[in-house]
């Protein structure tokens, strides 16, 4: 189901918590999963709860409660627009809007060529360079106005 | 202990009290939806919101713990507020369907908000919607929307039933309750989560719009299925079973019951109820009335003792009968000059009889099983055999217990376990001698002589360790260890650890009533459950019975009953079966038509009387038999109440039965030499464990009621070239039966394990003798 690579990933995990307790590495692995199948099928849930000894519906619990796990495939660049707030106030929904232009797709959706995603968000603890947009669940963008997202987008292509 | 003043009343409790124990403890009632007494503490719904001194917001009661000194309002204006508040915002998203709602009448939730709601809803937006799931047949959950979050059905499985189904999926208000992917619901104690919902999100499928809560009329009973003897309330509408739900008893099923005690009434509607005596005449089959059915069954009965010899005369009893009907049959039988009958119809080695120190029981209480700090559970599908008192062992075993099993099969009890070994059913017996073995050598004492030769491994001095160890501790014998054809030799050897360990030895139990079977004297002087079979006789009298799913060797029950003379049923079903080989159907009440006593595992005496009235011309049991004794010219029948009964076997106001002792005198164990070829293991479905939940039609439909399959380990199917077999045939005697192959390494090597008590298994042999099995 998943590479070597990825299952010793979870070894790493699983060594930091008491054997009794692996569950625990929950979180780290639907990440890995993820980092390798782009997003987390139900059947790859199953495989890391079986994996965790642990019911699998406590790891769907886990799956479907964050937000940056993907329930459903989506594209090579995923840009989740964080719109709570603060960054609402300073543009947030301006960014969706500019998004929406540029590559034709809003909140939830994917662009044809399986390139972009665009996600609406949760508070990013970055208010301060709100509005805030991350890619790919790991690269943090601050003040996202028009030109700025320009850029963005001419670097992903 | 700490000192707390709830709305002005004081009291002191225990350290580590919370706000909700103590003001229970003064008698506060406060609000609340996820708080349960026997579930953890969520603290999620918010509705127990107190005002305490000092605090400047809100506190939870259920979450808060109690601090010396302190006072708490749960009227004040803070209080009132948040209560209302947190009604407010509950109703919110929470449908206004009550009048379509089957929780109408006994919701919390529409209690509550009479109770502490607003007057009227400022919320004008529309409502979300959840979807609705299928589970299985017994928990509906058809109105989802209707759920509080409150997530005590989840915590309910995790804690209670050990096995976590159901989950909540999502968050905020996109948040539901679901199960994985859709999948059924399969727990054995699964209709509790329909109590516990506060809501009318999780309601009972067979009970659905059926009835309202106010016109049921609520009765106590027992449940006549498995040792435990839960307590029941059975509502009842139009003289019919609507509904039956938990009577809290502590010591007994808490405020619990398996899915079989509650939803086996369905059977009690059903149509193959007998409602009127049946006599077969000349391959007729005529229904007739009761003085000429009960004339006809007097006469065979006094010709065949006339003419060959009450010994030619055998009856075989349920051991889920009332003690009352119980003991007026033995009375019968012994009216008719015949010591053969019995109430252990699976069992299959009876060398103990005659030489039991008294009658076999549990040990110990219930409720004490929760303190022991070591238990072994020999030869038992503990989970199918007896859900609650599994439920005890796994709580016990979750807090401070050392559980072991010394099993036949792979079955995951949900119990964390301490050690666990399997073992074919012809190894019981060395398997326990290797604890006895392991035990002594732990103790640095001499190995008795007996066990000496038996080999022991890592797991049995892990077992045996526990059970030096310990303060409390017991050795249980299970339902497989009773019926297997080495039951003595179990329990001797069993009973030889308890003497070295100073464990308790004790019986899980098989059945509602088997304990009082003993103490009503329905043990044979002659011949017992089986010879009475394997010696064929003239007359047959069963009661309850349904030989092809009860007795350990339907093969040979279901031979003599076709050549015996005269076979009487006394039956609340019109058995298919039994229209071939009886020649006589009384129709006898079940439980919620009659009076009766059943005596449950730890020997409590637990009286009940009918909630209903009989069925069509269905009569109980035990008037049946008293009006059979007269027509006998027997002497000594003349009761006139079934307390009448209960007090000539029992004495009167007797709580625990008198007797009650696990003991073997002269038994000497021996070890089992293997067994030569492949031996079946048959456990019993947990749904087909009795006549009357074989015709509950929602516990048909679940998982654990699906047609049993072959199960062999892949190194037994590998060494009968049967490795790839999609469906094999098993063979015992002369009879077959075709079955999909399914393999599993929890099955010991050699071991074929075949269910018991279903037709597609009913013309096999010996639950644990003998099997081959070929290809289909
Ligand atoms: S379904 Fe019922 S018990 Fe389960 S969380 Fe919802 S309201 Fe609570
Ligand atoms: S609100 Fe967007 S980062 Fe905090
Ligand atoms: S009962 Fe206290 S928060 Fe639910």
């Amino acid at each position: 189901m998943l590479s070597a690579e990825s299952l010793k990933r979870f070894d790493r995990e699983v060594a930091k918590y008491p054997a009794e307790q692996k569950q625990s590495a929950v979180m780290a692995c639907l990440a890995i999963a993820q980092d390798e199948k782009g997003w987390l099928a139900p059947e790859t849930v199953e495989f890391v709860a079986n994996y965790l000894g642990m019911p699998p519906v406590a790891a769907w619990e886990v799956a479907t409660f964050y937000s940056m796990y993907e329930l459903k495939p989506v594209g090579k660049h995923k840009l989740t627009v964080c719109t709570n707030l603060p960054c609402a106030l300073s543009g947030a929904y301006h960014a969706v809007e500019y998004l929406r232009q540029k590559l034709g797709i809003g909140p939830g959706e994917t662009t044809p060529d399986g390139k972009f995603t665009v996600k609406e968000g949760e508070c990013q603890g970055a208010c301060g360079d709100a509005p805030v947009l991350l890619l790919n669940n790991h690269r943090m963008c601050g003040r996202m106005t028009p030109e700025q997202i320009d850029r963005l987008l001419e670097e992903c292509k | 202990m700490l000192e707390i003043e709830i709305d002005g009343k004081k009291a002191q409790v225990p350290d580590g009290s919370t706000v909700m124990d103590a003001a229970q403890q003064v008698g506060v009632y406060i609000p609340h939806f996820c708080y349960h007494k026997k579930l953890s503490i969520a603290a999620n719904c918010r509705m127990c919101l107190v005002e305490v001194e000092k605090a400047p917001k809100p506190l939870p009661a259920c979450a808060t713990p109690v601090t010396n000194g302190m006072k708490v309002f749960t009227h004040s204006q803070l209080a009132i507020k948040a209560q209302k508040g947190v009604m407010e915002f509950l109703l919110i998203n929470h449908p206004l369907d009550c009048p379509i709602c089957d929780q109408g009448g006994e919701c919390q939730l529409q209690d509550m908000s009479v109770g502490y709601g607003p007057m009227k809803s400022r919320y004008s937006e529309e409502k979300r919607v959840v979807f609705h799931k299928d589970v299985g047949p017994l928990v509906g959950m058809e109105e989802m929307s209707r759920c509080i979050h409150c997530t005590r059905c989840v915590r309910f499985g995790q804690e209670i039933a050990g096995i976590m189904e159901l989950g909540m999926s999502n968050r905020n208000m996109h948040s539901e309750i679901t199960t994985f992917l859709g999948r059924s619901v399969d727990s054995e104690l699964s209709g509790n989560m329909i109590d516990l919902c506060p809501v009318g999100a999780l309601t009972s499928k067979p009970f659905r719009f059926t009835a309202r809560s106010w016109e049921l009329q609520r009765r106590r009973s027992v449940s006549p299925h498995d040792s435990l003897g839960a307590n029941l309330v059975v509502q009842v509408k139009h003289d019919t079973v609507m509904r039956v739900l938990p009577h809290e008893n502590e010591d007994i099923n808490e405020c619990w019951l398996s899915d079989k005690d509650r939803f086996s009434y369905q059977a009690l509607n059903s149509d193959e109820r007998l409602t009127k005596p049946m006599v077969k005449q000349g391959g007729e089959w005529r229904e007739v009335e009761w003085n000429v059915a009960l004339d006809y069954v007097a006469h065979g009965l006094k010709d065949i003792a006339r003419d060959h010899g009450g010994e030619t005369i055998a009856a075989l009893a349920s051991p889920h009968s009332t003690l009352e009907e119980l003991a007026l049959l033995k009375k019968v039988v012994q009216g008719l000059g015949s010591g053969n009958i019995d109430s252990r119809p699976r069992q299959s080695d009876f060398s103990a009889d005659g030489k039991r120190a008294g009658t076999p029981w549990l040990g110990m209480r219930i409720a004490e099983l929760a303190q022991q700090d070591a238990v072994l559970v020999v030869g038992a599908f503990l989970r199918k055999d007896q859900p609650l008192l599994a439920q005890r062992l796994r709580l016990a075993a979750s807090k401070r217990s050392k559980v072991s099993l010394l099993t036949l099969g792979g079955d995951d009890e949900l119990i964390k376990l301490h050690a666990r070994r399997t073992v074919a059913p012809s190894q019981l017996v060395n398997g326990l001698a290797a604890v006895v073995k392991a035990a002594a050598e732990a103790k640095g004492v001499a190995v008795p002589a007996e066990v000496a030769g038996v080999e022991v491994c890592e797991t049995s001095r892990r077992i045996a360790g526990s059970l030096v160890e310990g303060e409390k501790k017991a050795v249980l014998l299970g339902n497989a260890a009773v019926q297997s054809p080495q039951a003595a030799q179990v329990q001797a050897v069993a009973l030889e650890l308890g003497k070295l360990t100073g464990a308790i030895v004790g019986f899980l139990g098989e059945a509602a009533n088997s304990v009082g079977a003993y103490v009503a004297g329905s043990v044979p002087s002659a011949a017992n459950a089986r010879t009475m079979f394997e010696q064929p006789r003239q007359a047959y009298v069963l009661m309850g019975i349904e030989p092809e799913f009860d007795c350990a060797n339907p093969q040979v029950a279901l031979a003599a009953l076709q050549q015996a003379k005269m076979v009487v049923a006394l039956s609340a079903f019109k058995h298919a079966p039994a229209l071939d080989y009886a020649d006589v159907l009384l129709p006898v009440a079940p439980f919620t038509e009659t009076a009766g006593t059943f005596i449950n595992a730890e020997g409590r005496i637990q009286s009940f009387n009918g909630v209903v009235k009989p069925r069509g011309d269905a009569r109980p049991g035990w008037k049946v038999l008293r009006v059979l004794g007269n027509v006998l010219n027997l002497p000594g029948f003349d009761y006139l109440t079934s307390e009448e009964v209960r007090d000539e076997v029992l004495g009167k106001g007797a709580e625990f039965a008198a007797g009650l002792d696990n003991g073997l005198n002269g038994v000497a164990v021996a070890l089992a030499a293997p067994a030569a070829g492949l031996e079946r293991i048959a456990d019993v479905p947990i749904h087909f464990a009795d006549p009357l939940v074989r015709r509950a039609a929602a516990l048909q439909q679940t998982r654990d009621a699906g047609v049993p399959v072959a199960r062999l380990h892949p190194d037994t199917l590998a060494a009968q070239g049967l490795a790839g077999a999609a469906r094999v045939r098993v063979r015992q005697g002369q009879g077959s039966a075709e079955l999909a192959l399914q393999a599993d390494a929890g099955v010991p090597v050699n071991g074929v394990r075949v269910a018991a008590a279903h037709a597609a298994t009913a013309a096999l042999g010996d639950m644990f003798g003998p099997i081959s099995v070929e290809r289909a």
